[in-house]
């Protein structure tokens, strides 16, 4: 039975994130062992008494810097993967990706402006960068959906097309500010685009939290609708869906969950569309197993991916721009695979 | 009446299709729509279950206004097969057949064994039991329509709405289907209407049959009042003879050549 298949794929990919997020925890400059990792972890629990036999400096670089970067990355793997393995179900296309509504290029707007024009004040430890990158990503997606309505109804065509226009006008004034700009806003811009998690600290990760809860609970509850609407809006609304209402949740999810991500690790591209795309061949198509599946899978996918960024050569490389690398071709690999007859 | 469609008017954007259409049908009655293309036919069951909204009129199922309803109460009294449903992601037979209960479920609950009943009787009733593992888009056309209807009767419905169902099938599979539809109409009791395109099929199984013209009801009655040669050379233009189904005794069209008409002046 798929259902079952599903379910252990869940399971041990669970598993497997856990292990990779200690071992991740453990890579940089000062290695720390598996096992005091977790030692370390334990020593936090409250009531477990253990006797501090890890080095004190280990488990300051621990808490304080690896951890909140390990788990920044996965929680942005979860959301773009389920960004995406929604998107792909709710527009009926295997290729469709979160940032495709034009949502990274108007969170890429927002964050130049903050670079270029507004220096740096801060909230609530958060700077204006994210917090403008955050706003012109939901921005440019209210621009598409508004754009794209007719009536009461909100065609999936119209949107893909204004996604592409308002993606590409974001992009060009993303240019015209880089083109203006000092040069170092705009080393500043061009590096905050490739997408990194360098900055991840705690406070972040509790800027992070609520959306993420908030689109990836909503993305879980509607699994059953997506599976419906494979079969064609008309069909789904036969089965008792309603259509316009479900595309709404979605969208505003999906677009929660990749403006948030933007708006704290820059781009990361790839992710979101690769990752659907390789669950679904290990747990079929059925959106209830897809989904939880394809987030635990990409959050695997992102802290592997950055541990590679920061460790591979001295100086770190963005993890966008390693996943990006590795994405391209692996993802060219898996349609070669589709586009090949079954039996060849 | 169980179906009623008062003063219906329904169409695309500014071009009405339907304007001031009435229809009532029945418990039980299986109707068959027919009509040439462009007639409304296809705009009459969307508007009957509940795909396209009417700009003025009311449709009432059992007495009560279908917009008035959740989208999910009227899925449980009505299914709809469609001509072509697209299935490009690979769902099991099964898998696509339990979809039908989704008007059923609450969104925090899983499945119950009433649900795996129902999915079960409705793979049984259709002959697709055997294709329950098979990926739906591994199937024939004749296949795949037969697990749209297990699909449709997963809901439990007490209308069927057939749109077009043996459009792209094989003679051998155009009357598989239609018997089917006939035994669940007459075991059941179930409601069905059924667009079809072919006018010999629709006489021989249907009840009563519809003829559409430019959105208007030309003739409504049983396939022999329906179906003569006078009706379907009015609506469609057609010189025919109708005959007599040497089996059933419905009403038979047979297509006479259009050159022979213009040669002769015998229309």
């Amino acid at each position: 039975m798929r259902a079952a298949r599903g379910r252990r794929v869940i399971l041990i990919s669970a598993i497997l994130l856990l292990v990779t997020l200690v071992l991740a925890a453990g890579v940089g400059a000062v290695p720390i062992a598996p096992s005091e990792a977790v030692r370390i972890l334990f020593s936090r629990v409250p009531g477990l008494h253990l006797t501090p036999t890890w080095d004190e400096m280990n488990a300051v670089i621990f808490w304080q810097i690896r951890l909140p970067r390990v788990v920044m990355g996965a929680l942005v793997g979860m959301a773009l993967s389920l960004a995406g393995g929604a998107y792909q179900g709710l527009f009926k296309n295997p290729l469709a990706d979160p940032s495709m509504l034009g949502v990274s290029s108007g969170a890429a707007l927002g964050g130049a402006v903050a670079i270029a024009f507004l220096g740096h004040w801060q909230i609530k430890g958060v700077g204006t960068l994210p917090l403008f990158a955050f706003l012109g990503g939901i921005a440019a997606v209210t621009l598409v959906y508004r754009l794209a309505a007719v009536g009461r109804r909100v065609p999936v065509v119209g949107l893909l097309l204004a996604g592409v226009a308002v993606g590409s006008f974001s992009i060009s004034l993303v240019s015209l500010i880089l083109y203006m700009t000092n040069q170092q806003a705009r080393d500043a811009i061009v590096f905050w685009m490739m997408g990194g998690l360098g900055g991840a600290n705690w406070e972040k990760v509790a800027w992070l939290l609520p959306y993420l809860t908030l689109g990836i609970g909503t993305l879980l509850l509607y699994g059953r609708e997506l599976n419906a609407l494979l079969l064609g809006e008309e069909s789904a609304l036969h089965l008792g869906v309603d259509v316009e209402y479900l595309k709404k949740m979605i969208l505003v999810a999906g677009t929660l969950l990749t403006a948030a991500s933007v708006a704290f690790a820059g781009t990361i591209g790839f992710v979101g569309l690769v990752v659907p795309h390789l669950v679904r061949f290990l747990v079929g198509p059925d959106h209830r197993y897809l989904l939880p599946a394809a987030g635990v899978v990409g959050a695997i996918v992102v802290v592997g991916a950055d541990t590679l960024a920061r460790s591979l050569v001295a100086t770190e490389i963005p993890v966008g721009l390693v996943m990006a690398i590795l994405g391209g071709p692996f993802f060219l690999w898996l349609l070669r695979r589709k586009l090949k007859p079954a039996d060849a | 009446m169980y179906l009623n469609v008062g003063n219906l008017r329904c169409g695309y954007g500014a071009r009405m299709v339907l304007d001031g259409f009435s229809l009532s049908l029945r418990k039980g009655e299986f109707l068959a729509v027919v009509g040439p293309n462009g007639c409304g036919k296809s705009t009459l069951v969307k508007a009957i279950s509940r795909a396209l909204r009417p700009a003025a009129g009311t449709v009432s199922l059992a007495g009560r206004d279908i917009w008035r309803m959740k989208p999910r109460e009227l899925a449980r009294q009505v299914a709809v097969v469609a001509q072509e449903t697209g299935v490009e992601f690979d769902f099991t037979v099964e898998e696509l057949v339990a979809m039908g209960r989704l008007p059923y479920l609450s969104r925090f609950r899983r499945e119950t064994e009433a649900d795996d009943l129902a999915v079960r009787r409705a793979l049984e009733a259709t002959n697709t039991l055997g294709l329950a593992d098979r990926l739906v888009t591994g199937l024939s056309g004749g296949e795949r329509q037969r697990v749209m209807v297990a699909r449709a009767l997963a809901q439990e419905p007490e209308l069927l709405i057939l749109d077009e169902p043996t459009a792209h099938l094989d003679i051998a599979h155009q009357v598989e289907l239609l018997d089917l539809t006939r035994r669940l109409n007459r075991e059941r009791g179930l409601t069905v209407i059924a667009v079809l395109h072919d006018l010999n099929l629709a006489a021989q199984y249907a009840g009563s049959m519809l003829m559409l013209k430019d959105g208007r009801r030309f003739a409504e009655g049983s396939p022999v009042q329906v179906v003569t040669e006078a009706n379907v050379a009015a609506v469609y233009g057609s010189r025919v003879r109708v005959s007599s189904h040497p089996e059933e005794g419905s009403p038979h069209v047979i297509l006479l050549s259009g050159e022979r008409c213009r040669d002769e002046r015998a229309c």
